[in-house]
Order: structure tokens, then C-alpha cells, then sequence
């Protein structure tokens, strides 16, 4: 990321329509709420799929997760642009800061845990960009003009999970193993996706009914069993919109934050 | 990054006949190659929108990115600040709008043309045809080295974020392909 802000008739590197002396730059306001936790999904969710570069089980999988990761970074800068300086978000916000689910934040796994991961998410995102995107263009807010144009990146995110959930689920003793052993990992984090995020007009209850119809689909087509009980319903994980995150998320933050707080502005 | 805070276009209202001078920065913005497909400019590319002289002389060029993610956008806010700037407007701002969004078929004939000629797939045309014509068929995405129509899918994602990797069942050849986006 850079921070060469260009503007119109805005404040360089500044909030728009912040507050002067707000300390959170204007963060507090509904639609910056949207942006923020939307924009957060993003950026930590870019931050996991990076981490497969030159680890992915074939050179094909290398660029289409860094494909994915890049798409995802470039909605985060938009998003948080909308709210404040971008690399002051990213970098410089502690951990009780960041508005992102639990879900994006889980580590990669194996490679089953990082597409049931993508599933999971992406088929969450493309349908709450699609109803963002849905009113009429003159009535865009900044983030449904973002959710407009990314929701057709998301599509191609989403078909890739499915593909690889067919093969994986439908695939051998062993990879039919470890994916339903991450359907069934990662199924108490989706019940947060759900929760109303503030400055949203978003039906969160058609939300939820259209994503499990869609997610029930492609595991039953790849012979996975779908859980059991409604999204969290033992142990409710979430939380991550109020800023409470799981353990590994600071490792993450770490690894995201660790350059810039040694050497800052530091540049290419 | 380059953004903008409303995302629509203040250059340029709609409907608004652009002067002869915005005219002309429209053609030197268009003309910019773009930085990963140089063979293309911009304005084959369809991304450059809109010029607009304010009336205290500024000059502001609206460029849209393909992909939200696209890395090539800030080079080509530069590169279009550099091209304005030899001709005689040092202080030009391009900012970014991403409503409406970009799709494929915003690419110009001539675009396509010269994708194909690179060995790049062109994608293929979405929408109805207008008006209202008989409902498109799925076309074939052809192998840009032998002209053949028997390609497969290797993966949805290539060396840039707007290309999928193909393969052509009659020569063998591994070819990009520009993803539609529609």
C-alpha cells in the first residue's frame, strides 16, 4: 500500500468528512462502521491466502489464491480509504480495533481447511454485495459502488471454492476426510457472518436462508455431510465486529504490522 | 492509491458534449499504453471516462480500474499525469471511479483485435444484443495460436488478475485468456 491520496476536493490521507479532532477519524460514523468491517473481512482475508504463495500443492493453485488475495486487497483499500488513512488502518490499529469476522482469521490449514474457508466466505460475500449492489446506481453510497464492482470478482472466487470442494469432498477416502473434518471445524464461525453490521440496508435473515441453501447445495453435491444445529449454537464463535478475535489473529497482526512499526513509512 | 471520494464522475456530467480541449485530453489520456498489456492503450481498454477543465483551468482525467485490485491502476494515473504533463498540462489529477463498473465488453473492437494478435484470448461479448435480439450463444474461447475452437480450462486465474489459463486440445499450446466480466 501506498499513501499517495489523490483526492478531489478531499483532504489528503485524511477522513473524509471526519470530524477535525475526532481521535478515530471519523471511524464512529455508520457507513465508516460498514466500510471498516467489510474492508477488515478483506484485508485479513487477503493477509491468509498471501501466505499460501509458493506453498500451494501446484503452481496453478499458487496464482489463483494470490489472484484472490490481490482482488480482496484491492476492495480493502477502497473500503478503508473510505474511512481514513489506509496504511494507518492497516498497520497501525491494535487488535481490539480490527471489525472482521472470526472466519477470514482462521488459520490456512490444510489446503481442505483454506477452500471450506473460501466457501464459507465467499459465498457470504457475493451475496451481500449483490444486495448492496442491487439499489439504483444514482442512490450509491461509496460502499455499494465497491460492492458493485467487486461482486463480480467475488463470482469467480466462489466458483473456485465450489470447483475444489466437488473435487476434494467427492475426491478420496483421504481428502473426503479432511474436508468434512473443516466443514465441521469452521461451521461454528458462520453464524457471525449474519450479524447486522450497522448503515447496511441489507434483509440479514434472507441473507442467511440464501447462503445456507447455497452452501447446502455444493456439500451435498460433493458427499459432505452439512452440520447439524444452527450456526454457533453450542459454542458461539463471533464477536469479531465487536473486536474480539481468536488467538491466531495476532499472530496475523504480527506478521502484517511487524515491517511497517520497525521501519515507518517505509517504502519500495 | 489513487481514489476519489464520491465515486461517480464530477467530470463530465452526463449528457455534457466535452469542449475541444477536453476532447483532446480524452485522446492523449486514451493514448497511454496500458502497463501490463502494452500492445493496448487505454483507451482500447475501455478505462479512461472522462475529462473535465475546471473553470480555473485545472484538468482532471476519470479512470476506472478493471479489477479492484489491479496493480497497473497507479501506473497508469501516472503514466497519463507524465503524457498531459508533455503536452502542456503540468497539474493534472486523475482520480478513480468505480461506478458503473468496468466490464469486458467496454474493450473496443480494435482492443480485441490486438489481444488475439498478442496471443491473448479477447473475451467474449455479454449481453443481449441491442436491440433486443435473439439470445446469444455461449461461444467457444478459440486458441489464438492455430484458430481452433477445442480449448479446455486449466485455471480461473492466470498471470494477471483479468486472465484465466487455457489449453488447446488440437496444437497443445497454453494460452491466456482475458476472463469475461460482465
Amino acid at each position: 500500500m501506498s499513501g499517495t491520496h489523490d483526492v478531489p476536493g478531499g483532504v489528503p490521507g485524511g477522513a473524509p468528512g471526519g470530524v477535525p479532532g475526532d481521535p478515530h477519524g471519523g471511524r464512529d460514523r455508520p457507513g465508516h462502521r460498514a466500510a471498516l468491517a467489510l474492508g477488515d473481512d478483506a484485508l485479513v482475508l487477503a493477509q491468509r491466502l498471501g501466505e499460501w504463495a509458493g506453498h500451494a500443492p501446484e503452481l496453478e493453485e499458487d496464482v489463483a489464491l494470490a489472484n484472490i488475495a490481490l482482488d480482496l486487497l484491492g476492495q480493502a483499500r477502497t473500503l478503508l480509504s473510505l474511512v481514513d488513512d489506509e496504511d494507518k488502518l492497516a498497520y497501525l490499529r491494535e487488535e481490539r480495533e480490527f471489525r472482521n469476522v472470526q472466519l477470514v482469521e482462521q488459520p490456512n490449514g490444510d489446503f481442505a481447511q483454506t477452500i471450506i474457508r473460501q466457501l464459507y466466505f465467499s459465498v457470504y460475500q457475493e451475496l451481500l454485495y449483490g444486495q448492496l449492489a442491487g439499489c439504483r446506481p444514482e442512490d450509491a453510497t461509496p460502499v455499494a459502488a465497491l460492492a458493485a464492482k467487486a461482486v463480480k470478482e467475488t463470482a469467480y472466487h466462489r466458483d473456485h471454492a465450489e470447483q475444489w470442494t466437488l473435487r476434494l469432498g467427492d475426491g478420496t477416502e483421504e481428502s473426503h476426510r479432511r474436508a468434512q473434518r473443516t466443514v465441521d471445524g469452521l461451521w461454528r464461525y458462520t453464524g457471525e457472518l449474519f450479524q447486522p453490521i450497522e448503515g447496511l440496508d441489507i434483509d440479514w435473515d434472507n441473507l442467511r436462508a440464501t447462503w445456507t441453501t447455497s452452501v447446502r447445495a455444493v456439500l451435498e453435491q460433493a458427499t459432505l455431510r452439512v452440520p447439524e444445529g444452527s450456526q454457533g449454537a453450542v459454542w458461539a464463535a463471533g464477536g469479531g465486529r465487536q473486536g474480539v478475535h481468536t488467538e491466531p489473529f495476532g499472530r496475523l497482526l504480527a506478521e502484517l504490522q511487524y515491517l511497517h512499526r520497525s521501519h515507518p513509512e517505509a517504502s519500495w | 492509491m489513487v481514489t476519489d471520494t464520491p465515486l461517480v464522475p464530477d467530470a463530465a456530467a452526463p449528457g455534457e458534449a466535452p469542449t475541444p480541449l477536453e476532447a483532446e485530453l480524452l485522446r492523449l489520456a486514451g493514448s497511454v499504453p496500458d502497463p501490463e498489456l502494452p500492445q493496448l492503450s487505454l483507451a482500447d481498454l475501455g478505462v479512461v471516462r472522462a475529462a473535465h477543465q475546471h473553470p480555473d483551468g485545472r484538468v482532471e482525467i476519470a479512470l476506472t480500474p478493471t479489477y479492484t485490485g489491479c496493480p497497473a491502476v497507479e501506473t497508469m494515473a501516472e503514466d497519463i499525469r507524465r503524457v498531459l504533463a508533455e503536452h502542456g498540462h503540468p497539474d493534472a489529477a486523475v482520480h478513480t471511479v468505480l461506478s458503473p463498473p468496468w466490464t469486458t465488453d467496454d474493450i473496443t473492437a480494435e482492443g480485441r483485435r490486438k489481444l488475439a494478435e498478442s496471443g491473448i484470448a479477447p473475451p467474449r461479448p455479454g449481453g443481449p444484443a441491442p436491440g433486443g435480439g435473439p439470445v446469444p450463444l455461449t461461444l467457444a474461447v478459440r486458441c489464438p495460436n492455430c484458430g481452433s475452437t477445442e480449448t479446455e480450462l486449466l485455471s480461473r486465474f492466470s498471470s494477471t488478475a483479468c486472465k484465466a489459463l487455457r489449453r488447446c486440445v488440437s496444437c497443445r499450446e497454453p494460452f491466456d485468456h482475458f476472463k469475461e466480466l460482465l
